[in-house]
């Protein structure tokens, strides 16, 4: 630590830490809140990767006792509210804040400081989650953290089967986190809107931009329903409402809506963004322009309506009546055309081309595998019958780990190493890349495929022990082999991450030889992002520059 | 052999569903096979080798594959929608027999009540049903209620699962061919010991119900006792049913014939007079976090109180 201090001194341009620490603080630069945003996200990645391994320990043997029934409650509450609200989607949110506007050849945001309010909103609302470990209990007691399942049914929520205030803390902290998701999703409406350089039409730009705007617009429709249900559970508990108070004649399952009508939207609002990583590395490691564009612009559009229609797959066991589930299983089966029709044109933008297996397109690739299996399980989840038998099973935590795992992380693996040297300026290490890419495969895989078993042998998810002699043993021992090779992966790609950034060479501006407007800018670039605002022809300017004598624009 | 395979089918809902899911199962591992062998192939085919000089044709699309792929799932998707709405109406819109039992079940924190309204009894945890023969069908509907907060009822050979709701009563059925123990456990998250909310269907012969029927409507012969003086002169009573006695607590399980019951703490352990003992003991050591208190009693009146419950036939 010293060491690096003086080293940091010793740079002429080197300025006092408080300096750096206040700048960093007060930016409204839509390239640091992006960085804040990721660096935020690793932070909580740690956190309920740690929380998912005490689980997976505790469940490596049955009537084990590593942890006791309460303690791994709140790990299963903590890991869910963690690995979604404040991993995937700062993540998400900061490739988008950092990509955008560079993609579209824009200075910044259309509005900065409402960025930077929305990121400090999202980081006060990842403290509050934490802070209940210490004043869950309220400040007298020994604190502990919420212990209500990340979809916090009611009743359970309610005074009386959740005393102390770590439901509060919890239903605080995601309402600061989705005021926070709704201003990103306006700023990138806008921005994509109205800040695009000239020339770029909507049909021009890259497909990253298009898949961030349907996903922004998702935000919007589903995370304010989800602040309502907040809202009126904070009326509950504290002003004598009656909404989910079934006690007192409320409604368990009008919270259940209000919870999946933002909940099943909310996994196309992680699978899109992923998507738009896959939609920008497969062509450029294919080395062809992406196939079939104006179709997958329509894909996405028709994900984002169906995806607002399918909520209620996740109450098919609630008793609603034969129409309403006959309903959500073909609402929910549509959605397997437009994802279809993806994964095909990501195929078709390979065959043909000269596939580089660099980092970033081998995550890619096992993606498009991993996602295939993913929305073919979900295709089964989607009849309702067998949803009887596989719901809340460990069948469903299988299916959509395989989703946000094995899609939407494997693809923001991908991005990291992807942009890693525009972002920095330094080439991250091949060697540690295809290690760490190793060590995930195994360990997702030893982890995500053998997990589907023991929820077809009847083992329901959020059970802090389970009988001996009902076949679930041997599947949950290598289940829990396979987290410690997800681990090895994890800090294998820390310690890339700080390597590279210390000690990559240096990338230049264009590493990949890739064609969209952010590497024609310097790496990193600078503040204004371009001295001249670009103009563009095509959906690949760079392509037009490298290639004049066949350009896209030709074609479009 | 797992116990709760969903693969191992002896009802007709069950049964059902296992006959979609192995149509739905098919259908989906041949295009699992078809759309990973043509990614498989494409990036072996197509990995370069060494360095790109020139770059490959750029294809921008063509509308008759993409056509292509966009027709034929919406057809798949409308083979496997039609099978499944078949089998959503076979199973919810089963009409109710006149033979059929009936069973009120109601969900506490980790433990089942069920309640025999035409036949007067009133039991926990562990279910009794007779087997139905498909000849002569005697299903068994179950009026699925929750005191407390969400459950869910699920035996996986019986049937799919169904939740149990306040405020929303469900109702499903079940009609098992063959007798024997048949295991579940609560399906949805309910609070700290969901683990251990146990279920157990125990489907017996018409004539080994009846029989059962018949015990259970009788009242238990318990003479006065220490033990019984103990248990009706501590708050026991305020939680537990003892029929005939002035036990007549409702918030725990009904205890009027607890030694008929193979396991105590809803499936948690074995009801063996030490495991008993223990539980009136200190619950935790069993299960802990259930809402059974530990009562403080002396080793005298611990002893006494598991010698009456021993009786309680």
């Amino acid at each position: 630590m010293s060491t690096h201090t003086i080293a940091l001194t010793d740079l002429p341009t080197t300025r006092p830490l408080t300096l750096v620490l206040h700048e960093w603080v007060t930016t409204v630069d839509h390239k640091r809140l992006g960085i804040l945003y990721i660096l935020y996200a690793l932070i909580f990645l740690a956190l309920g990767g740690i929380e998912a391994t005490i689980m997976r320990f505790q469940l490596i043997r049955p009537h084990n006792a590593l942890v006791s029934p309460q303690v791994f409650n709140r790990m299963f509450t903590m890991h869910g509210t963690t690995m979604i609200f404040f991993v995937a989607m700062p993540m998400l949110f900061g490739f988008a804040n950092y990509l955008v506007p560079l993609m579209i050849g824009a200075r910044d945001m259309a509005f900065p400081r409402l960025n930077a309010f929305s990121f400090w909103m999202t980081a006060l609302g990842g403290l509050l989650l934490y802070f209940s470990f210490f004043g869950g209990d309220g400040l007298y007691g020994a604190g502990s953290a919420p212990d209500v399942g990340w979809f916090a049914y009611a009743p359970l929520t309610a005074k009386t089967f959740s005393v102390g205030h770590s439901t509060d803390f919890w239903t605080l902290s995601l309402l600061s986190s989705g005021i926070g998701s709704i201003g990103t999703a306006i700023n990138l409406i806008t921005t994509i809107l109205c800040m695009r350089c000239p020339g770029m039409t909507l049909g021009k730009m890259p497909l990253l931009v298009w898949l961030n705007f349907v996903m922004a617009g998702l935000v919007i429709l589903a995370v304010s329903p989800l602040s309502a249900a907040q809202l009126m559970l904070i009326v509950d508990r504290y002003l004598g409402g009656h909404f989910f108070d079934t006690q007192a004649g409320g409604s368990a399952v009008i919270w259940m809506h209000f919870f999946w009508i933002f909940g099943h939207p909310e996994v196309y609002v992680l699978v899109l963004p992923a998507f738009a990583f896959a939609s920008e590395i497969i062509p450029v490691f294919s080395r062809k322009a992406i196939f079939g564009y104006p179709v997958m612009v329509l894909a996405t559009i028709a994900i984002g309506f169906i995806g607002m229609s399918v909520w209620a797959h996740h109450m098919f066991t609630v008793g609603m009546s034969a129409g309403a589930n006959t309903f959500f299983v073909l609402s929910t089966m549509a959605i397997a055309v437009p994802t279809g029709i993806k994964i095909f044109n990501w195929l078709a933008t390979m065959w043909g081309g000269k596939i580089r297996l660099a980092t970033p397109m081998l995550f890619c690739v096992a993606f498009l595998f991993q996602f295939l299996i993913a929305g073919l399980t979900g295709v089964t989840l989607a009849v309702a019958p067998l949803d009887w038998q596989l719901s809340n099973s460990y069948y469903v935590v299988a299916h959509f780990h395989y989703v946000i795992v094995g899609g939407i992380l494997f693809c923001i693996f991908g991005a990291f190493y992807y942009w890693f040297p525009k972002v920095s300026g330094r080439m991250y290490g091949e060697a540690l890349g295809k290690l760490h890419f190793w060590l995930f495969v195994i360990g997702f895989h030893l982890t995500f495929d053998f997990m589907h078993v023991p929820g077809i042998l009847g083992m329901p998810r959020r059970i802090y022990t389970y009988e001996p002699g009902r076949g679930w043993d041997i599947w949950n021992l290598i289940v829990t082999i396979g987290v410690v090779f997800q681990a090895a992966g994890i800090l294998v790609f820390a310690a890339n991450l700080v390597w590279s950034y210390l000690r990559g060479r240096t990338a230049g501006n264009d590493p990949w030889d890739a064609w969209t407007l952010e590497w024609s800018t310097s790496s990193p670039p600078p503040v204004y992002n371009y001295a001249k605002i670009p103009s563009v022809r095509s959906r690949r300017p760079l392509w037009d520059l490298k290639h004049p004598e066949d350009p896209d624009w030709r074609y479009e | 052999m797992s116990p709760t395979s969903i693969f191992a089918p002896v009802s007709t809902p069950a049964e059902s569903i296992l006959g979609l899911s192995v149509f739905v199962f098919s259908i989906v591992a041949v295009i699992f096979v078809v759309v990973f062998a043509l990614l498989a192939y494409a990036v072996v085919r197509f990995r370069s080798q060494g360095s790109h000089s020139t770059e490959p044709a750029q294809i921008y699309g063509s509308t008759q594959v993409e056509l292509a792929w966009t027709v034929i799932p919406v057809l798949i998707v409308v083979a496997l929608f039609l099978a499944t709405a078949r089998v959503i109406a076979s199973i919810q819109n089963q009409p109710r027999l006149q033979n059929a039992i009936e069973v009120v079940v109601t969900g506490h924190q980790y433990w089942w009540e069920y309640r025999y309204p035409s036949l007067n009894i009133v039991t926990a945890n562990e279910l009794h049903v007779p087997v139905s023969d498909p000849a002569h069908p005697t299903p068994t509907f179950l009026t699925l209620l929750s005191a407390d907060t969400d459950h869910s009822f699920w035996v996986p050979r019986l049937g799919g699962k169904t939740d149990l709701i306040p405020n929303h009563p469900n109702q499903m059925w079940i009609d098992p061919h063959e007798t024997g123990l048949f295991l579940g456990q609560c399906a949805q998250y309910c609070g700290t010991q969901h683990a251990k909310m146990l279920l157990r269907v125990y489907v017996q012969s018409r004539e080994e119900f009846d029989r059962w029927v018949h015990e259970q409507q009788q009242l238990p012969q318990t003479p006065a006792s220490a033990g019984r003086r103990a248990f009706e002169s501590t708050a026991c009573v305020n939680c537990h049913t003892v029929s005939g006695t002035p036990a007549i607590g409702k918030f725990g399980p009904d205890l009027t014939h607890l030694m008929s019951r193979d396991t105590i703490a809803a499936g948690a352990a074995p009801n063996t007079p030490e495991t008993l003992r223990l539980w009136i003991k200190n619950p935790d050591a069993i299960k802990p976090g259930s809402k059974m208190p530990a009562m403080g009693l002396s080793d005298q009146d611990l002893d006494a109180v598991t010698a009456y419950l021993e009786t309680l036939r």
